[in-house]
């Protein structure tokens, strides 16, 4: 087995020890309808309609797919066009609080006697992937029933600098976390083992979980070393269990599926409670944040809200990220919301956002050296400066650029601070594209 | 309302930078060029002052005349200058020092693009091009000022007197640098302060000078029969020079580790090859110029797989 393309990464974990605190209710709540991988949501609620804390305002559209539900208690404001961080565009729902936030009367905890109702509560639930990416957990679910699997991931990795959310959950809610690897050892039959994977840099949420899970021979917690990207999925299954997931194929065609450790205690708290995923920590923190925490808040709450609660310098604000430093999308507005899969959210000064000199590509081979995926980012660079279209999808696909998983090292460790990762996201969009339309 | 600032990410970025690189190869120099000044006195100075100047100021002229942006600051041109002026020897005219440095330059560097695109190492070039043409001044090396042995031979280097079977310098003057030769190039004890430094700044891969170096030795021993004779190989000429600082040039070298493997074999055994059956007593910055032209196609050879692509036992 040979080793991956990793990277030491300052740690800038200043929330480790904190506790998360709750935001004051704010007063309006935005939830676009495409928050997660996958169909966006179909909106339900009309204008002017009064909603609870739970009510469901938009419903799942097709298989993969989440639905959407009300965090604060108020009145549909309006239900429109929306443009996310990430450039594309959806629906969004607006919904002023009026500050009670009451209970929608309809909650109830569901009724789980199986893996098929597991599977329908949590879809019900709108939970998606809490450790970035979004997928819709119940698909993950259905396929952990469905297909051959032998072993359960539990994701507590947390490679990315600053971020502690995953840290705080395995330290406060290991109850919840052992209670939601219960659920699963329970409806779930086929897996032998369950491993819960931590980076070493987390020795409270280490010891916390060996403790915890002592009594049961099934589950194994791994520390592993602080190197990102550690957490990422293909990376994370390879060094654990030894397994190529070939491309564009998913952990569950190698027989494991992987959830975030945050993820598997909500499955606990949505048992016992029925409370629908409509509230989110996340770690706010960064070089223009004067008292870092972390923080729950109502899914689709503004940055700005988050921000002013987290005491920000709003004059020295240069760049705001959804996430971590190295895969985290930079805000484009303040009155944006945060969204059900924002883990952190990071406020950098000026000085520390405003671009740097870049130089020639010499050729060094560093990112070459540390890619996790075993790319070579300077044949996408060429690749792209390719006239004919076809030429150009043809070089970029012999480079395996679909491979690339945006972890950001290649740009990290770049001396000539050349932009990889925009390069790779053109690339494999601009690839998409050409095959796409080659199918039609 | 808050102007924030978008770009892709990542939002962090290394502090080791291309300057910052450029200035460890210029401090990893800087061992060599004080053991080259006390070898061979001042004059060494002059040499590498001149091909330094020259170098620096032909890149800002040339960016100057065909109005590019101007890089001089990346320091990379003083790394050329640098090598090629430790490459040459003490008594070097000046004026040919100064052609050297132009050539290596404005012909080998800015004229394929300046930074990053040239295809062959500027230096290794630059000395090679100096070779042939002024080989009545340049060949073979300047004498030592400091020696245990008074019986050397003005201008002969130990490569020269292997091939003639002549009494050589012992092997501990050969490893300190006391005896004729380039400026940079005599004393190993420097280069290899220097080799170690590139490696604890993880400039280099300790591969490259490592496989280049044991290429000439074993095939050496192979051919020879003599270890002794082998270890003259080794510290004689360029070899560790050439090994440490030009064989390992990002620009100029495949871009993946197995291809910088092959890159440092290939230039092992055709130093040996030009040392042992070639007229030229030395092949090192040849063997690198020959490498540096076939390295694409080691790179195309020695693509990185994937890991989606590798597949499960």
């Amino acid at each position: 087995m040979s080793k991956l393309g990793k990277i030491k990464l300052p740690h800038r974990k200043h929330t480790a020890e904190m506790k998360d605190s709750r935001i004051p209710t704010p007063s309006v709540v935005v939830l676009p309808m495409s928050q997660y991988i996958g169909a966006p949501a179909i909106p339900i609620v009309k204008v002017g309609q009064t909603v609870c804390v739970g009510t469901k305002v938009a419903e799942a559209d097709g298989k993969v797919s989440a639905a959407i539900h009300s965090p604060v208690s108020g009145t549909v404001k309006k239900v429109g066009d929306f443009l996310l961080a990430n450039g594309k565009s959806c629906q969004a729902i607006t919904i002023e609080s009026d500050g009670e936030m009451t209970m929608d009367p309809g909650i109830t905890p569901p009724t789980v006697t199986n893996a098929e109702e597991l599977c329908q509560a949590i879809r019900e639930s709108g939970l998606v992937g809490l450790g970035g990416a979004g997928f819709p957990t119940a698909n993950k679910l259905e396929n952990a029933i469905s297909k051959n699997i032998d072993t359960i991931i539990v994701n507590g990795a947390e490679c990315e600098p600053y971020i502690t959310v995953d840290n705080r959950t395995m330290i406060d809610g290991a109850e919840n976390v052992v209670k939601g690897v219960k659920i699963i050892e329970e409806y779930i039959p086929g897996p032998q083992q369950i491993i819960v994977a931590i980076e070493n840099n987390k020795p409270i949420a280490i010891k916390k979980m060996t403790e915890a899970f002592a009594g049961d021979p099934k589950v194994k917690v791994v520390a592993l070393p602080s190197e990102y990207p550690q957490g990422a999925e293909k990376t994370l299954v390879y060094t654990l269990l030894g397994r190529v997931i070939p491309d564009g194929k998913l952990p569950s065609d190698v027989g494991c599926v992987m959830f975030n450790v945050t993820s598997v205690a909500f499955f606990a708290h949505y048992l016992e409670t029925g409370i629908p995923y409509v509230w989110r920590t996340l770690t706010v923190d960064g070089s223009a944040v004067k008292s870092p925490k972390n923080v729950t808040a109502p899914i689709g709450t503004s940055l700005r809200d988050i921000l002013t609660f987290c005491d920000a310098d709003f004059d020295n604000l240069g760049k705001v990220l959804y996430g971590g430093p190295m895969m985290g999308i930079a805000a484009y507005d303040l009155d944006a919301p945060i969204y059900k899969n924002t883990n952190a959210l990071l406020a950098l000064s000026k000085a520390e956002s405003l671009p740097k000199k870049q130089y020639p590509c010499i050729h060094c081979g560093k990112c070459v050296a540390h890619c996790p995926m075993g790319l070579n980012p300077t044949a996408f660079v060429k690749a792209m400066k390719i006239e004919s279209k076809d030429e150009r999808a043809e070089a970029l696909q012999s480079a395996n650029v679909l491979s690339c998983i945006d972890c950001g090292s290649c740009s990290y460790v770049c001396p000539s601070r050349r932009p990889l990762v925009e390069n790779n996201k053109l690339a494999k969009n601009d690839l998409r594209a050409t095959l796409a339309s080659k199918k039609n | 309302m808050n102007k924030l600032i978008v770009s892709s990410s990542p939002h962090i970025k290394t502090k080791h930078d291309t300057p910052r690189i450029m200035l460890d190869v210029i401090i990893a120099l800087l061992p060599a060029l004080i053991a080259g000044v006390v070898i061979y006195g001042i004059r060494a100075l002059l040499v590498v002052a001149t091909c330094v100047v020259s170098s620096v100021v032909a890149e800002f002229l040339f960016n100057l005349i065909t109005k590019k942006e101007q890089t001089v600051f990346d320091l990379s041109a003083i790394i050329t200058g640098l090598i090629l002026a430790l490459s040459l020897r003490a008594d070097a005219p000046i004026w040919q020092c100064v052609i050297g440095s132009v050539f290596a330059i404005v012909v080998v560097k800015c004229l394929f693009g300046g930074l990053g695109c040239n295809f062959a190492n500027p230096a290794a070039t630059g000395r090679v091009f100096l070779l042939i043409c002024f080989s009545s001044t340049l060949a073979g090396g300047s004498l030592p000022l400091i020696t245990s042995n008074p019986d050397l031979v003005a201008g002969a280097t130990p490569l020269p007197q292997i091939a003639a079977g002549a009494e050589l310098p012992s092997l501990l003057d050969m490893f300190l640098g006391l005896r004729g030769g380039s400026i940079g190039e005599s004393c190993i004890l420097a280069l290899l302060i220097g080799f170690v430094y590139l490696v604890a700044r993880k400039v280099i891969n300790f591969e490259v000078p490592l496989i280049m170096v044991a290429t000439v030795f074993v095939l050496s021993l192979i051919v020879g029969g003599d270890v002794n004779v082998a270890l003259y190989q080794v510290l004689a000429g360029g070899l560790v020079f050439g090994a440490v600082f030009m064989a390992t040039d990002y620009v100029t070298t495949p871009i993946t580790r197995v291809g910088k493997m092959i890159f440092a074999f290939g230039c092992g055994l055709i130093t040996f090859l030009i040392r042992m059956y070639g007229n030229y007593p030395e092949g090192v910055s040849f063997a690198i110029l020959f490498m540096n032209i076939i390295s694409p196609y080691i790179e195309q050879w020695t693509k990185p797989r994937a890991l989606g692509k590798r597949g499960n036992k």
